[in-house]
């Protein structure tokens, strides 16, 4: 690009259409200005929206549990929500990331390259699912198969809160959730991760290697330390993901507004879930309240990713300084 | 490890460690390959659940009827409407969201520099992160509320488009960064202005990389149910028009039918799956072989 500029090409092409090329240049600076605008635009008729709710709500719609917008005597608020929403989130990320980054890792360092490019496909392909056929198998298949797995860690660990399930019953619970999410964030995860492995060099691990290091002290030594910046990115990313996702969710949870931490029991929500199941029966006040709930989300994913990708950006300077 | 014990005290230390260090070694990488086998468990699951649960209730019928008229107990019915309404509306968000795309990576990549290029870069990531609820959120907020539009296809169309953008933009942009800087000099000093070196030069080169990313995106946006909730609404007929009332889409269909308490509703919201589930995967799948075919290459 730099070559176009250069004032000693005695050709000046661009005199021969200045019209054309004046024309496109400013059609793909639009574009681009366009994007900043539709951002803009999406914070600001999120944040229209939102304030009446937030006005009507006030402090409480940060303490409140319940959900009842439409019903002038009873309040709203994040609480439970926002509760679900993240233990699901890191409940998943516990779950996919040790799977996600063993993946990653076997396919980029152990297997033959050719192996590898396959099943990174294949692990690809469960991100192609879309999210109502998770929700669909989740319920249908996965909840029913969880209740012995819930039972086993109720039985065994139920010493801990975590693990403890009061009535002994288990189902479609904020654990099924998580089982799910997890498959969801798992091929995200990976895919990054194996772009980060990727961009370690050869040379690091062929040092360790010459030094008489096995596989996995060359992993450990070399590919690990090199990539961490970027796997937490990867792993935030993932986190960015979990934490929006819809549907699967709201078929697999049945729904209920409470702030616990006994996670095998059924019940429990997500800020997104429950914009889906609200939307529907919801008047124009509980319209508004949905819309307040999503600009939460919105903010708390913006956070998210944003911090993700600085983290992965510079990982990824810090790699390119290397001498 | 107990039986290099016998030996001398060097021959044990360096022994006794060698042997350990294999042995974690052998741990170490078996643990690798099985949580490969663990990733890949989950996909087999899934698709082969849908496909023996599709298949059964998957009809000739359910492809070509409506939802009209259908009782809650009526075995009858099928997504034929649903089917259209997905058509229409990620042809629409295909409308918008790829031409803008490919200017703002062509801004990005050939023109853009300063400030507000980074912005750009930095606003593209940003929404790739967008929850698909969040996007049909603004949409509802903006075109069906704010400007009284109402429900409709269309309005599911657009927010399926703030969806595939950043897709779409990622991918060109690192398609067109793999066009070696030499073809578009070449094409300069033969006088070519530049944006005629970008429209029969740059974006030719990349074309194999920007349809498969293209596809990629089309293949992601097609399974979405979220957005549609808040802008389709969805409807049991047939509604052909996008831009009156509202409409079904196919993932909606799969979401209401399997909300449902009656086990014939559970069944087209299996056979909803598996013809979703196929369209998107033969999507992925082509846009995976026009990749292999590209001349450009990542690495």
């Amino acid at each position: 690009m730099t070559t176009t500029d250069a004032t000693a090409v005695p050709v000046r092409p661009r005199r021969q259409n200045p019209r054309g090329d004046q024309v496109f240049h400013a059609a793909a600076t639009a574009a681009g200005v366009a994007v900043l605008l539709l951002i803009v635009a999406i914070a600001a008729f999120l944040i229209a929206r939102a304030a009446p709710a937030y006005h009507r709500a006030g402090w409480r719609f940060l303490t409140e549990r319940e959900w009842f917008p439409d019903d002038p005597s009873r309040a709203f608020g994040i609480l439970a929500l926002a509760f679900g929403t993240i233990v699901s989130a890191v409940l998943a990320l516990i779950l996919a990331v040790p799977v996600a980054l063993g993946s990653a890792l076997f396919l980029t360092e152990l297997a033959p390259p050719a192996l590898g490019r396959w099943v990174g496909h294949l692990v690809d392909l469960l991100a192609a699912v879309p999210s109502v056929v998770y929700g669909l198998w989740g319920v249908y298949y996965l909840v029913p198969r969880l209740i012995p797995v819930s039972r086993f860690l109720d039985r065994t660990l139920g010493f801990i809160p975590l693990f403890d399930s009061r009535n002994n019953t288990y189902g479609r619970s904020l654990f099924a959730a998580a089982v799910v999410l997890a498959i969801m964030v798992l091929p995200i995860v990976a895919a990054i991760a194996r772009e980060v492995f990727r961009q370690v060099p050869t040379a690091d691990r062929e040092a360790a290697l010459a030094l008489g290091a096995t596989r996995w002290e060359a992993i450990r030594l070399a590919v690990l330390p090199y990539s961490r910046g970027g796997v937490v990115g990867a792993v935030m990313l993932g986190l960015g993901r979990a934490l929006g996702e819809t549907i699967a969710i709201a078929l697999v949870l049945a729904a209920s507004f409470k702030v616990d931490i006994h996670v095998l029991e059924p019940g429990g929500n997500t800020i997104a879930a429950n914009i889906a199941t609200k939307f529907g029966e919801s008047g124009a006040h509980g319209r508004e309240a949905l819309i307040a709930s999503g600009l939460v989300l919105f903010a708390i994913t913006l956070v998210v990713n944003v911090v993700a990708r600085g983290v992965v950006y510079r990982s990824a300077i810090a790699a390119e300084g290397r001498p | 490890m107990s039986a290099a014990l016998g030996v001398g005290l060097g021959g044990v230390v360096s022994a006794s460690t060698r042997r350990r260090r294999s042995v974690v070694n052998a741990i170490a990488c078996t643990a690798l390959g099985a949580s490969v086998v663990i990733a890949l468990i989950p996909l087999a699951l899934v698709l082969g659940y849908t496909i023996s649960k599709g298949s059964k209730a998957l009809t000739g019928s359910f492809l070509t009827h409506s939802m009209r008229g259908v009782g809650p107990l009526d075995g009858t019915g099928g997504a034929y409407h649903a089917i259209i309404g997905t058509l229409e509306q990620v042809l629409i968000a295909s409308l918008i969201a790829i031409p803008l795309g490919l200017l703002v990576a062509v801004y990005i990549v050939e023109y853009g520099r300063g400030p507000l290029r980074s912005a750009v870069r930095f606003l593209i990531d940003v929404m790739t992160g967008i929850p698909s609820i969040v996007a049909g959120l603004f949409i509802f907020a903006f075109w069906v509320l704010g400007l009284h539009r109402g429900f409709s296809g269309l309005a599911a169309g657009l927010a399926l488009a703030v969806l595939m953008l950043p897709v779409v933009v990622r991918s060109a942009e690192e398609m067109l960064k793999l066009v070696p800087d030499n073809l578009r000099e070449a094409s300069y000093a033969l006088g070519i202005p530049r944006w005629r070196t970008v429209v029969s030069v740059v974006l030719p080169t990349a074309s194999a990389g920007i349809t498969t990313g293209v596809m990629l995106a089309v293949a992601r946006v097609t399974g979405e149910t979220a957005p549609l909730l808040l802008t389709a609404f969805g409807y049991d007929a047939i509604r052909t028009s996008p831009a009156k009332g509202p409409q079904s889409g196919l993932p909606l269909f799969v979401f209401q039918q399997a909300g449902s308490a009656f086990d014939v509703a559970v069944r087209r919201a299996w056979a909803g799956a598996l013809t979703l589930i196929a369209i998107v995967l033969v999507l992925t799948v082509v846009a995976r072989v026009v990749a292999g075919r590209s001349q450009l290459k990542a690495n």
